[in-house]
C-alpha cells in the first residue's frame, strides 16, 4: 500500500501504543499532547476541557457513528478519513452542515506509533476537506486480544439547511431516484485487502465528504429534494427498501442507469456478489421531485462528487412496499434485504 | 466487462426469446441441473419472459442443498474438537444438522474459518503446526479438482495434520434417479455447464439414448440460458433426445483431462445419501484407500448416530422438481434464510433462497403465476 503522510511524523518517546497509554495519567497526557492536541490544534481543544462550548443559531442536527473497520488502513482511506467522512455525511443526509465532531478512539495495546500518526493525519486532512472542527474527544488503550487495532467513534453537530425539508413521507409517485456516483466502490476496496481474500486491483475506496456538494443541491433545489441517504452497510438495496416500506410506494429502478465501475463489476462478479448491496462512502441516494430532476443531475454533474451521477430509477404505484429491478435483458424482479452478512464489518 | 456483457445483450436475449415463442407449439418441463442457473433466471426476470408453455424446473444441483444432515453432523463433532482448526465454504456454515449449525458452533468458542480454496487450509496446516486442520471438501464434479489437489499437495510436501471431510455428490446419477422417478415429469435436461468442464459430456449420451430425454449442456449468463432453452426445446417439438453443447466456450466434449486425473488420484466413486432425496448409489466420492490418513472420517474414527431430516422440509420435492417453493407451506414463513428449515433456504444456489431474494410471492402471482405452477399437483 503506498502510505503518504501529510505530516512529519512527531517525536513519540515511544515507538508502541501500551496499556499505560490509556491510564490517564502521564503516557495519556504524552500521547494526546504530542499526537492529538498537536496536529488538530484549535481553540476547543487548547483549553484541554473535559468538553467544548459553542453557540448555534438555528436548527441542529445531531448524529454518532462508530467505526470498526478491518483493516484500518484500505486503498484510498483509513480508518481516521472514514470517521470524519462518516458522520459529516450522516449530518448532510439530515439536510444539515456538520460544524463540529467529537472523536473518541479505542485502541488495542501494539499499535504503533506511526499507525496512530497517520491516522491522526488522515483525520486532520479529512477535517480539513469537509469545513468541520473536533472539539472534544476521549481515548481508551484495551488489552491485546480485546480489540482490533483501534475502533474510532465520532458524533457531530451541524445545522440545518434553511431551504431543507427531508422526509420519506414527503416522497411522491413521480419522483425521480438519483445515485450520484458509481456503487460498490468501497466495500469492492476494503475486499481486496482483507485477509484471506486478497486480489490485485487498482480500485480505491470513495470516501469523501458530501456536505459541499450538498450544500449546493439544497441552494438551489431546497425542498424539492425529498430524501437523501449515503448507501453505507447494505448499499443500496437496503436503502431502497427502507424507503419502500415506510412510504409503501413502488421505487423502480434500472439495472442499465446504475453506474459502476467496470473492476468493481469484475470483482462482484469475480466474488459472487451483487453489487446492490455492497457498501458505499462518497457517494449518496437521492430522491427528487420529478420536473426537477434532469436540473438536478446537471448541477449534480458539474461537482467532481457527481460526475458519474445518474438517475436510476422513479417512484410508482405498482408494487407498494417494493423494490422492483429491470434487469439489463428487459426482465423484472424484486430486490429485496439483503439477509445475514454479505461483507464482514465494512465501515 | 469483456466476455460477460456479450453473453447479457438485450437485443440477442429478444431474438432467442422470439424464436423460442415462435416454435413452441406444446406444453415442455425442462429442468436446469445447477443451482446457478436457477438463480440467473430469476435474478434476470427470464421466468416471466418465457412461453407459458414452457415450465421451468429447478434441479439439484446446489452442493449445500444435498449435503445429507448427518454429514451437517460430522462436520458439527469435527469442529467441536478442541485441537481441531475446521475450514469451509461460508454458505456450509448457516445448513443446520440435526441439533444447531456450523455458524452456532463458531460462535461457542470453535475454530472455524471461511475459506475460498481449500489451498488456503494447507497455508494454515503449515502455520499451525500442533493442530489439525479439517477441510469441508462438499460439491459437485467442480469443486473435486480443487480439493483433491489439496490432498496430493499436502502429501508432497509432508503435511500430516491436514484432512479432508469429503461430501462430493455426482450430476449423472442424481439425474438417473429422477429420471426413473414414477412421477417424474422431465421433458429435458438443461446440464451443469461447469460440472461438464470438468466432466465432458460422454456420461450424458447413455442417459439421453435411455431415457429418451434430451441434454443441453448449458451456462450460466442470459444468453447461454436462453440458446440452451431454445436448443431443448427445438429437439423436443422434432421429437429428438441428443445430447447437445451450447456452452462450448468453456466445455470440451472429453472434460480436462488434467481435473479429471485429479479426481481419480484421490478419490473413489461411493454411494451417498443426498439430502431429501435419499441414498442414490455410486453418487458420490470418497478419499481413496492411497490416501486414507487424509480422510477425516477415518483420522478422527467419526461416529455418530444417522439423523433424521426435518419433516417440515419439503426440499427433496423441490430438488426432484416435483414442487415450487411457493408450494410449501413453510416457505417465507417458519422457513427463512436467517432461520432455514432445509437447505434450499440457505444456500446462495438454493432454490428457495432464488425465490425468497428475487421473486416474492405476491409480484410472481400477479405478473407471471403460470410460470410458477407446476404439472404435478401438490
Amino acid at each position: 500500500m503506498n502510505m503518504q503522510l501529510q505530516c512529519p511524523i512527531p517525536k513519540f518517546e515511544f515507538d508502541v501504543i501500551t496499556l499505560g497509554h490509556g491510564s490517564g495519567g502521564l503516557l495519556t497526557h504524552k500521547l494526546l499532547q504530542t499526537g492529538v492536541f498537536d496536529l488538530l490544534n484549535n481553540e476547543w481543544l487548547k483549553q484541554q476541557h473535559d468538553g467544548a462550548s459553542f453557540t448555534l443559531n438555528g436548527n441542529v442536527a445531531f448524529s454518532t457513528d462508530s467505526y470498526v473497520i478491518s483493516p484500518i488502513f484500505f486503498p484510498g482511506g483509513n480508518i481516521g478519513e472514514l470517521a470524519i467522512n462518516g458522520t459529516v455525511n450522516d449530518l448532510a443526509m439530515c439536510g444539515a452542515l456538520a460544524l463540529y465532531l467529537s472523536l473518541s478512539f479505542i485502541i488495542e495495546e501494539g499499535l504503533t506509533t506511526n499507525e496512530f500518526w497517520e491516522i491522526l493525519s488522515g483525520i486532520k486532512d479529512a477535517a480539513r476537506k469537509a469545513g468541520v472542527k473536533i472539539v472534544t474527544g476521549d481515548t481508551k488503550v484495551v488489552e491485546k486480544g480485546k480489540g482490533d487495532k483501534l475502533f474510532v467513534n465520532t458524533s457531530g453537530v451541524g445545522l440545518i439547511h434553511p431551504k431543507s425539508n427531508i422526509h420519506h413521507n414527503r416522497i411522491e409517485i413521480g419522483d425521480k431516484i438519483i445515485i450520484s456516483g458509481n456503487i460498490a466502490t468501497h466495500g469492492i476496496a476494503i475486499m481486496s485487502v482483507r485477509k484471506g481474500l486478497e486480489f490485485e486491483t487498482n480500485i480505491l475506496s470513495d470516501t469523501a465528504p458530501l456536505n459541499h456538494v450538498i450544500k449546493k443541491l439544497l441552494d438551489s433545489f431546497g425542498e424539492h429534494i425529498k430524501f437523501l441517504r449515503d448507501p453505507t452497510r447494505g448499499g443500496v438495496a437496503s436503502v431502497l427498501n427502507e424507503i419502500a416500506e415506510l412510504t409503501q410506494l413502488g421505487f423502480r429502478i434500472d439495472q442499465k442507469a446504475i453506474p459502476i465501475d467496470e473492476q468493481v463489476e469484475g470483482a462482484c462478479e469475480m466474488l459472487g456478489l451483487d453489487p446492490l448491496y455492497v457498501a458505499n462512502e462518497g457517494i449518496f441516494l437521492a430522491v427528487v421531485k420529478n420536473n426537477l430532476a434532469d436540473a438536478f443531475l446537471q448541477t449534480l454533474n458539474t461537482d467532481d462528487i457527481g460526475i458519474k451521477a445518474k438517475i436510476i430509477g422513479e417512484v410508482t404505484n405498482e408494487h407498494p412496499g417494493k423494490v422492483i429491478l429491470k434487469s439489463r435483458i428487459g426482465g423484472s424482479r424484486v430486490v429485496n434485504y439483503l439477509t445475514g452478512e454479505q461483507l464482514p464489518r465494512i465501515c | 466487462m469483456k466476455y460477460l456483457s456479450e453473453y447479457r445483450d438485450p437485443e440477442l436475449v429478444q431474438d432467442y426469446l422470439k424464436e423460442i415463442h415462435r416454435i413452441i407449439t406444446r406444453p415442455w418441463t425442462l429442468m436446469e441441473i445447477c443451482g446457478g442457473q436457477t438463480h440467473s433466471l430469476v435474478k434476470n426476470g427470464i421466468l416471466e419472459m418465457l412461453p407459458d408453455k414452457l415450465t421451468m424446473v429447478h434441479g439439484p444441483g446446489c452442493p449445500v442443498c444435498v449435503t445429507s444432515i448427518s454429514v451437517i453432523d460430522e462436520a458439527i463433532w469435527l469442529a467441536e474438537r478442541p485441537n481441531v482448526i475446521f475450514t469451509s465454504f461460508g454458505d456450509m456454515l448457516r445448513v443446520p444438522g440435526s441439533g444447531k449449525n456450523l455458524l452456532e458452533v463458531k460462535a461457542s468458542g470453535a475454530d472455524i474459518r471461511v475459506l475460498y480454496s481449500p489451498i488456503e487450509a494447507l497455508q494454515i496446516a503449515k502455520e499451525n503446526p500442533d493442530k489439525e486442520i479439517v477441510f469441508f471438501a462438499v460439491g459437485f464434479e467442480t469443486t473435486a479438482p480443487a480439493n483433491a489437489l489439496s490432498v496430493v499437495q499436502a502429501d508432497k510436501i509432508g503435511i500430516r495434520n491436514y484432512s479432508i471431510l469429503a461430501s462430493h455428490v455426482l450430476v449423472p446419477p442424481a439425474m438417473e434417479a429422477i429420471l426413473s422417478d414414477v412421477e417424474n415429469t422431465i421433458d429435458g435436461f438443461l446440464a451443469a455447464g461447469h460440472v461438464c468442464a470438468i466432466m465432458g459430456m460422454d456420461e450424458y449420451y447413455p442417459i439421453a439414448e435411455k431415457y429418451k430425454t434430451p441434454i443441453v449442456v448449458t451456462g450460466f449468463e442470459p444468453v447461454d440460458l436462453l440458446q440452451g432453452i431454445l436448443m431443448a426445446v427445438q429437439q423436443l417439438e422434432k421429437g429428438e433426445f441428443k445430447v447437445e453443447n451450447q456452452y462450448a466456450r468453456t466445455v470440451l466434449k472429453e472434460g480436462n483431462r488434467l481435473a479429471k486425473e485429479t479426481i481419480n488420484e484421490v478419490f473413489d466413486i461411493n454411494d451417498r445419501t443426498w439430502r431429501g432425496i435419499g441414498p442414490i448409489p455410486r453418487s458420490g466420492y470418497e478419499v481413496n484407500n492411497r490416501y486414507k490418513q487424509y480422510n477425516a472420517r477415518l483420522k478422527f474414527k467419526i461416529a455418530i448416530a444417522q439423523a433424521k431430516e426435518n419433516k417440515d422440509c419439503i426440499s427433496g420435492d423441490i430438488m426432484k422438481g416435483l414442487k415450487k417453493p411457493f408450494q410449501c407451506p413453510n416457505f417465507g414463513k417458519a422457513c427463512v434464510p436467517e432461520h432455514p428449515l432445509g437447505a434450499p433456504m440457505v444456500s446462495s444456489e438454493g432454490a428457495c433462497a432464488a425465490y425468497y431474494h428475487y421473486a416474492s410471492s405476491d409480484f410472481i402471482f400477479k405478473t407471471g403465476a403460470s410460470r410458477f405452477t407446476t404439472k404435478v399437483e401438490a
